[in-house]
């Protein structure tokens, strides 16, 4: 069984621990088995680097550096905003042997950048397509998704190289061996709004209804995601959107290991995907 | 020899103020061999040169050395006063105690204890040179011209005009270029094609000029004034020397839907076909790919049966062919940056956020031009490609690519500013209810006539220009919706457009590093060609005997490479003006005696210019093989010199021999 490095971050540890089941369960069936982090701490997304850079490399680098310790050659971090911080303060602690100096002594473990890190995306595809493709049980028939990247799955550009940040379709390539049909759309990677939820509820909701209604026009049954706060806009607050502007859409909205799952012929229950706000009808 | 003048330079302050020059000379006179040593405050200044010709003359001098600045700034100078005078000027060397020593130390007398020795490393060198004449080679006075477009086209009609034979090369199936594909050119709008195809018609018969079209330079051998070029005629399937380009081929071809290469796919040529109407030559050419009996290997046959002159040749083949020429100007133009996602570099990325490849009606400014040309695809009613309409709204977007390092490219394309303004001109003049928004970063307008031209876009014909960047394109409705920002007013701005022009950035023309590295000339990280000097060599390559001009070398609009290739034709005028070439004699040179003939110098030769010979007998009786420099082609570097294991290769003016005696003078 292959072993992979977890770490979960703080959006999968509370308001999304569906998506951690859905992870968890998912690799379980693609015959990994996802060993959490001990002693992980925040990743420093959204706050830090705006605040103080050494702060903003010296967060993820403890974390690196745990992983490291623990010798994890690969480390998955489902939410987007915790890969980008890790990959990113890998790659400037290589690229910076001073830096890496500093860091290492602020954060009190030797650090060499040996950790790779990677995102929902990436860990599927480094396990293999094709070894997905062999492992479907089910093929997901009848579904036609809007594979929704956001801002951070794929940005910036110069950190994240999986993918064309402005037109991907890693998701895309994935869904097609589970069988399921996706849609050309616009607003892949337009923001939802997550920033906003607590400080602008307003502008979260025009934003989101922007891609809810969009995605739909363009044929969509669902929505796909590898973001939990992606997930919160458009799930969670789909309901309030669809009140705001008098519409309804009834898209339910899964994780990209929701999908992966089911077409492995996992339950819904398995997947936590009976905890989501919008029911497929 | 023991007749050695010293000549020491104060260049003002500039040495003399770190170098005591007294002093030196005082050394100096003591050193063997030196019959005089002087110092004078600027010796390249008219009274410094007469003071070494009467110093030559009156102590019956056999050799000098001045000690001053680099041999880069002043040999010249001082071989020509040695000469002047009546000795042998490759008797010169120069110490350099500026750039080596006056600049570049601080303490006065670790300075002149310096230049001392720099001087006396010299004066040992001179007494071991041997008086040297610059070789003469002879000059092919013909010339090949490498890309028909506006700037060879200008090149080669000069140059035929002024009496020298020219070569024309041209890659595609007609001279013309990117420019015979133009709508109307900026600041004048007058028609492109009107203006270029009689300079097209005349190349095409012009006496003097041997046209190669649907040709391409296969390689490249020999030297200034001696090159011998390969040219490959691509296989045409058409016997040029009896087509009279009267069409029955091309009318009744029944391949009709292949993507014509010079409507930048908006349109379809035939299999068989001449590019445009005004082709030169009009002879058509056969798309093997796309023709059924080419492709199938039967079948079809239609053209054959159709020429009355028996022009069609199925059998084709590429041929070789071999030209003498004695200059080249390269004048190979440019090609857009793909916008799109797939690059032909790793070193380029697109922007998927345009869309282009996605969104039919996203397209670049050539095929811009294409759609309101009189000769193109709509027979220059302005239709959008998707579904014919005609756009109401259409985006312009300058600096795609330009100016963005994100995208590998850092440079300006030069011309986008003024043909972008051209466009939404155009563009209103046909669609006299339609809109024109420019999303641009700045307006760049230098040139004659260019700022007015750009006002009367926005003042009379009412382009509504926006400074920012657009963030997105995508598709709602049959609409392209522009997302962008106006960075004056600092609000987003979404426009609702027909269709979006997107300004491409210059790139050099597809195949340029084999073609430079056939001609051993330099590029830059963009690929652009390298001229000699930025301002003072602007048509010159370091590669003797070749010459750049137009779009090959940095993006440049009409005038420019016009001009620039007028000048590239002057250059080989001046060439071609002497009866032979001379130069510099400081090259290898292999002892034939005791040349073991191992040839391991030929190996290492980086300009390949060591022959291998062999010496014979009256009777033709071959006594010995031995390595020979060829006098044309070497650069002087000395690494056959490094490499001999017999030491039987040397260098004129750099012996061994010299540089031991320099060494030796040290310790």
């Amino acid at each position: 069984m292959m072993e992979i490095g977890y770490y979960p971050g703080c959006a999968l540890h509370g308001s999304s621990n569906d998506y951690e089941k859905s992870v968890q369960a998912c690799m379980g069936a693609l015959g990994a088995r996802l060993k959490e982090l001990d002693d992980w701490i925040c990743c420093g997304a959204s706050a830090a680097h705006v605040i103080n850079k050494t702060l903003s490399v010296a967060l993820p680098a403890r974390n690196l550096g745990l992983a490291e310790r623990d010798g994890v050659s690969e480390l998955l971090a489902p939410c987007p905003m915790c890969s980008m911080e890790l990959i990113k303060a890998r790659r400037e602690l290589v690229d910076n042997p001073g830096l890496r100096q500093k860091i290492s002594e602020i954060v009190e473990i030797g650090l060499e950048g040996k950790t790779d890190v990677v995102n929902l995306i990436q860990v599927f595809q480094k396990i293999g397509i094709e070894t997905i493709r062999a492992a479907v049980k089910m093929p997901l028939e009848g579904i036609k998704a809007a594979c929704y990247y956001g801002c951070l799955l794929t940005r910036p550009a110069s950190v994240l190289q999986f993918d064309d940040c402005e037109h991907p379709r890693s998701m895309e390539n994935i869904l097609e061996v589970l069988g399921a049909g996706s849609v050309d759309w616009n607003y892949k990677t337009e923001c939802c709004g997550a920033g906003m939820t607590m400080a602008n509820e307003p502008l979260m909701l025009e934003l989101s209804n922007k891609i809810l209604a969009n995605a739909k026009a363009h044929g969509a049954n669902c929505l796909v995601v590898a973001c939990p706060m992606c997930h919160v806009n458009l799930d969670m607050k789909q309901a309030d959107v669809e009140r705001q502007y008098g519409t309804n859409y009834d898209l339910p909205v899964y994780y990209l290991s929701d999908l992966v799952g089911l077409a492995l012929g996992l339950s819904e229950q398995a997947l936590g995907i009976d905890k989501h706000f919008v029911v497929k009808r | 020899m023991s007749r050695i003048g010293v000549f020491i330079c104060w260049c003002g302050e500039n040495i003399a103020r770190t170098v005591d020059v007294a002093k030196v000379a005082e050394e100096a006179a003591r050193f063997p061999g030196v019959r005089v040593a002087v110092h004078y405050k600027y010796m390249c200044s008219d009274p410094g040169q007469s003071l070494v010709r009467e110093s030559i003359a009156r102590e019956k001098l056999d050799g000098i050395v001045v000690a001053s600045c680099s041999p880069h700034m002043h040999l010249k100078t001082f071989r020509a006063a040695a000469k002047a005078a009546g000795l042998n000027p490759y008797r010169v060397e120069m110490a350099n105690i500026r750039e080596h020593c006056s600049w570049v130390h601080h303490n006065r007398d670790e300075a002149t204890a310096k230049a001392i020795q720099l001087v006396r490393m010299s004066v040992a060198k001179v007494s071991q040179n041997n008086p040297l004449d610059p070789i003469r080679v002879p000059l092919t006075k013909r010339a090949l011209v490498i890309g028909a477009g506006v700037a060879g086209i200008q090149a080669s009609l000069d140059l035929a005009d002024a009496g020298h034979e020219v070569v024309l090369v041209e890659r595609e199936p007609s001279v013309g270029g990117k420019m015979a594909g133009l709508s109307e050119t900026f600041p004048t709008l007058d028609c492109s094609q009107c203006i270029l195809t009689p300079r097209m018609v005349e190349v095409g018969q012009h006496s003097n000029i041997r046209l190669y079209t649907y040709s391409e330079v296969e390689s490249v051998e020999g030297y200034l004034g001696n090159f011998t070029v390969k040219i490959r005629k691509k296989a045409r399937y058409v016997d040029m020397s009896k087509c009279t380009g009267c069409g029955e081929c091309w009318t009744n071809c029944p391949s009709k839907k292949n993507l014509s290469e010079f409507d930048y796919n908006m349109g379809f040529r035939k299999a068989i076909y001449i590019p445009f109407p005004q082709a030169v030559p009009a002879r058509p050419v056969i798309d093997s790919k796309n023709c059924t009996r080419l492709s199938k290997g039967k079948g079809c046959g239609i053209c054959e049966k159709k020429c009355a002159a028996g022009a069609i040749m199925y059998d084709d083949v590429d041929k070789i062919v071999e030209e003498k020429v004695g200059a080249i100007i390269v004048a190979t133009g440019y090609k857009l940056y793909k916008i799109g996602q797939e690059q032909d570099s790793e070193k380029y990325t697109g922007y998927g956020e345009y869309g282009y490849g996605q969104y039919k009606d996203v397209i670049d400014s050539l095929q811009f031009e294409r759609l309101v040309s009189a000769s193109g695809p709509t027979g220059g009613e302005l239709k959008r490609p998707s579904d014919g309409a005609t756009p109401k709204n259409v985006v312009f977007i300058s600096c795609v690519g330009s100016r963005d390092n994100a995208k590998g490219m850092g440079y300006c394309s030069k011309i986008c500013c003024m043909y972008t303004a051209k466009h939404t001109m155009l563009y209103k003049h046909k669609v006299h209810d339609g809109q024109a928004h420019v999303f641009y970063m700045d307006i760049r307008a230098g040139g004659k006539n260019y700022d007015e031209f750009v006002r009367r876009a926005i003042e009379q014909d009412g382009a509504d220009y926006i400074r920012g960047r657009v963030s997105k394109i995508t598709e709602e409705n049959g609409k392209l919706i522009v997302r962008g920002a106006d960075t004056l007013t600092g609000s987003p701005v979404t426009i609702e457009a027909d269709m979006v022009v997107l300004a491409a950035a210059m790139r050099p023309a597809d195949g340029i590093e084999e073609l430079a590295q056939k001609l051993k000339v330099g590029y830059d990280e963009y690929r652009f060609l390298s001229e000699s000097h930025p301002k003072l060599r602007p048509v010159e390559t370091n590669s003797a005997g070749v010459f750049v001009c137009g779009a090959c070398q940095a993006p440049k609009d009409i005038p420019e490479a016009v001009a620039q290739a007028s000048a590239a034709a002057g250059k080989v005028q001046v060439m071609f003006a002497k009866e032979e070439l001379t130069r510099e004699p400081e090259i290898a040179k292999v002892n034939e005696q005791t040349c073991a003939a191992c040839f391991a110098c030929v190996r290492a030769c980086p300009y390949n210019a060591i022959d291998k010979a062999e010496i014979r007998d009256r009777s033709g009786k071959l006594i010995k093989r031995t390595a020979r420099v060829n006098s044309g082609l070497c650069m002087g570097c000395g690494t056959c010199v490094a490499v001999c294991p017999s030491k039987s290769a040397d260098l004129e003016g750099f012996s061994e021999q010299q540089i031991y005696a320099m060494v030796s003078s040290l310790v």
